[in-house]
């Protein structure tokens, strides 16, 4: 891509210092949402925040709903959704946690609401501070999930996020996941587009996908529209639910070339792109040493890297941004080369794996060659991730290529045991 | 775009039922409200269609097609998860002939709202085809007294331009006769078995719609199928006023009041004439306001009948009529009296 081919070079771009939660909040602003729905809980109440000095300021046109629950939360952007509407909401592990039943409800009435989870730790012991067990609570919900590692991108992909959800080929609801205070409380300078060209890459207005339901002639709006009425959320039995649910599977399948297409049309736009969307390498060509990991920690992992990089060890790094649909040949293509892999799980998962690492081997399990690996737990409850502990880490996936087997597969970085 | 303008409702006379209910953009006029229920009828514009499987004699489907008789024009109807729901949307079939929609059990209220802004903001952007969409809930007595409460307190206290009719047959029917917020005091449930100990439910029921008063919100009543009349103007103006409505209406369920399946509508008639549930409206102009048969109950007490007459046809309360459950029942009266002297207090038309 040449430069002079990018609509809206650096350049032009105005500067916006901002934390994660309002990078959010200003790119809904952008987005011609019309509804936004939202109970607070910290470490994402900054975005409502935000959202509501725009709304009070009479800076949008959106009708913020703000609700007695997180539970509420998610209802009020089924209906709205439902009706026709861009709706938006975010929230963070407990809010997550109560709404989760209607997360299901949503992907299933094939609803494309936008959600940003601001990642935090699930009770108990309660705790405010970043890690993804929020985000693995729902990741067989149906929910498209995108993981996050800067302000810049959090503002870039929640914007993104309104156009794949919106997509006719997918038809589902997005989660962006930005993690708590790392990327929620933390100053970053963005770049921002005019309002006028994200309307324009939006496509102004959501445009309701229209579906053939028997008893029109014709296609009708999928929504609660008087002129052509459907029934929402209706009761299957044995005989269709199995497949209404494999339609969601299906759908799913198409996501990660939307998510391909919508990473290159922002390129083309503002000069910025995040891998090919679905994942972002640094250092694979000819790594034999793999790192895996996904947010705001690929910054720190990949500084120390760079180090090892300059030293000439052949060791790489994978960040997972598409974490749901599991872009698993992928994942397998890159690895195949690799002697071991350190899958870095900010998640635990007790009587179990964590959750990235299982996809992860799953991703592995049919190479005729296949990597080591390892789950390496850590940054729960928002424990720090220092250069150091990623040192160690990979010194010790050394010493276990060297040795030709992982004793522990599962390892705890900065933990006192 | 093609604007037309009906002044009428859109299926005409003569049309088969089955027919939805098509308001094409642009359309302006308001469904009259017809008082002759024979006129009402042959219009044929229930938003319920036959062809639900809602047992025979259950006073839920009659509780719909009153209010659609008084739907006004464009109207979204949600549904919380409960009897009604199951049975009237079975896929592939749909017996509802209005858009509609249903979420889950316990949010009826809270995605009502969300359908309400969303109304608003396409209103406001110029792409709602209407000068309105009114939006109507039915939720059961659990989905209202109890799970659903804390959605439908948040929905009025916000102020949504929404008319939530509970219909109460007073326990969790679709899951098999539990008892709930809204069962009365010594009705038999499967969760509250009338045994050798217990008899039936130790606990009266939540007086759901004074809550909804204590609101403050623009529109409560209570109403029946059985009065009809009084039923669908209730509804028509839950749904003129601007802001948050609320309906409580009394809802023969023959399965889990264990009554013959012809007298549903008998049955809740007597629960009026018993006192037991007082037809009334209230409004933060008039306060509370009692309405057609509890108003000629008022300034005729002798009509006024014994609790039994309610009791005495339902199976749910068969203990009570034991000689050594006497006791029970002079305790139900005093309730219901004290209850209905209370009404009687507030109410503005009640002669002093
Ligand atoms: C969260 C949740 N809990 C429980 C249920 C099971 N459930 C479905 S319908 C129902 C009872 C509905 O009772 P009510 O609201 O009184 O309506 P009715 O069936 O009596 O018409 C219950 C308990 C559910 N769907 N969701
Ligand atoms: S169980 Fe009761 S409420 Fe449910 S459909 Fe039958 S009669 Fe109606």
């Amino acid at each position: 891509m040449s430069k002079t081919m990018i609509k809206y070079p650096i350049h032009t771009q105005e500067i916006l210092n901002v934390n994660g939660d309002e990078a959010v909040a200003y790119a809904v602003k952008q987005s011609l949402v019309d509804v936004v729905s939202a109970y607070p809980i910290t470490p994402q109440t900054i975005i409502v925040e935000k959202f509501s000095e725009f709304v009070a300021d009479g800076l949008v046109h959106t009708q913020f709903v703000p609700v007695e629950s997180e539970h509420s939360a998610m209802s009020a952007c089924v209906g709205a959704a439902a009706a026709g509407a861009r709706a938006f909401t975010a929230t963070s592990s407990q809010g997550l946690a109560l709404m989760v039943e209607i997360v299901y409800i949503a992907s299933g009435m094939r609803l494309p609401i936008v959600m940003a989870v601001v990642n935090r730790a699930l009770s108990a012991p309660i705790n405010i501070h970043n890690d993804h067990s929020d985000a693995y609570l729902m990741r067989d919900s149906g929910w498209i999930q995108l993981f996050v590692e800067n302000v810049q991108e959090s503002y870039d992909t929640t914007i993104q996020a309104f156009k794949i959800a919106e997509d006719e080929r997918v038809l589902l609801p997005v989660a962006v996941n930005l993690d708590g205070f790392f990327l929620s409380h933390t100053l970053e300078n963005i770049r921002i587009l005019p309002d006028e060209a994200v309307a324009d890459f939006l496509g102004g207005y959501r445009k309701v996908a229209r579906v053939k339901v028997d008893y029109y002639d014709e296609e009708v709006p999928h929504m609660l529209n008087p002129a052509r009425p459907l029934t929402f959320g209706a009761l299957d039995l044995y005989d269709y639910y199995f497949e209404h649910k494999v339609q969601q599977v299906e759908a799913m399948k198409n996501v990660p070339a939307v998510v391909r297409e919508v990473n290159e049309k922002w390129q083309e736009l503002t000069g910025r792109k995040y891998g090919d969307g679905v994942i972002e390498t640094y250092g694979m060509e000819d790594a034999e040493i793999a790192v895996v990991a996904m947010g705001s920690s690929a910054g720190t992992i990949r500084s120390v890297i760079k180090k090892y990089r300059e030293r000439g060890e052949k060791i790489g790094l994978v960040r997972i941004r598409l974490y749901r649909p599991f872009p698993y040949e992928d994942v397998g293509k890159i690895l195949s080369n690799v002697k071991v892999v350190a899958v870095m799980d900010k998640a635990i998962g007790p009587g179990s794996y964590g959750a990235l690492y299982q996809d992860i081997v799953s991703s592995l399990y049919d190479l005729s060659d296949r990597p080591l690996t390892v789950d390496y737990v850590y940054g729960l409850g928002g424990r720090d991730l220092t250069q150091d502990m990623v040192a160690n880490m990979i010194e010790q996936v050394k010493e276990d290529v060297r040795k030709g087997r992982v004793e522990n597969k599962i390892r705890y970085l900065g933990v006192r045991w | 775009m093609v604007v037309k303008t009906l002044p009428e409702f859109p299926i005409k006379k003569g049309e088969p039922a089955y027919k939805l209910w098509i308001f094409e953009p642009g359309w302006k006029g308001e469904i009259p409200l017809n008082f002759n229920l024979r006129q009402v009828a042959e219009q044929k514009r229930s938003a319920l269609l036959p062809g639900h499987r809602l047992c025979a004699g259950c006073a839920a489907p009659i509780v719909v097609k009153l209010a659609s008789f008084a739907f006004r024009g464009p109207t979204i109807v949600v549904n919380a998860t409960g009897c009604l729901e199951v049975a009237s949307t079975i896929f592939p079939f749909t017996s509802w002939a209005v858009p509609w929609l249903h979420n889950a059990f316990e949010n009826a209220a809270s995605t009502a709202s969300g359908v309400e802004a969303a109304i608003n903001a396409m209103k406001k952007t110029g792409r709602l085809p209407y000068e309105h969409v009114d939006v109507v809930v039915f939720g059961g007595d659990g989905g209202t007294f109890d799970i659903g409460f804390q959605a439908l307190s948040g929905m009025a206290e916000r102020g949504h331009d929404v008319l939530y009719i509970l219909y109460d047959n007073e326990a969790y029917m679709n899951t098999g006769i539990q008892r709930s917020g809204g069962t009365p005091k010594y009705a038999s449930t499967t969760t509250s078995p009338a045994g050798e100990v217990i008899p039936g439910k130790p606990e009266n029921k939540k007086p759901i719609a004074d809550i909804m008063v204590a609101h403050r919100i623009p529109y409560v009543a209570t109403a029946t199928p059985a009065h009809w009349m009084d039923f669908m103007k209730k509804v028509r103006r839950g749904i003129e006023v601007v802001g948050p409505a609320f309906i409580h209406s009394l809802s023969s369920c023959d399965r889990g009041w264990r009554h013959e399946n012809a007298i549903s509508i008998e049955v809740l008639r007597r629960a009026v004439d018993t006192c037991y549930f007082p037809l009334w409206e209230w409004t933060p102009e008039n306060g509370y306001m009692l309405t057609d048969r509890s108003l000629v109950i008022a300034r005729n007490p002798s009509l006024k009948q014994p609790i039994e007459k309610f009791v005495e046809v339902q199976g749910r309360f068969r203990h009570l009529m034991k000689p050594e459950n006497r006791e029970k029942l002079r305790e139900l009266q005093e309730y219901v009296d004290k209850v209905w002297e209370d009404l009687l207090r507030r109410a503005s038309n009640a002669p002093r």
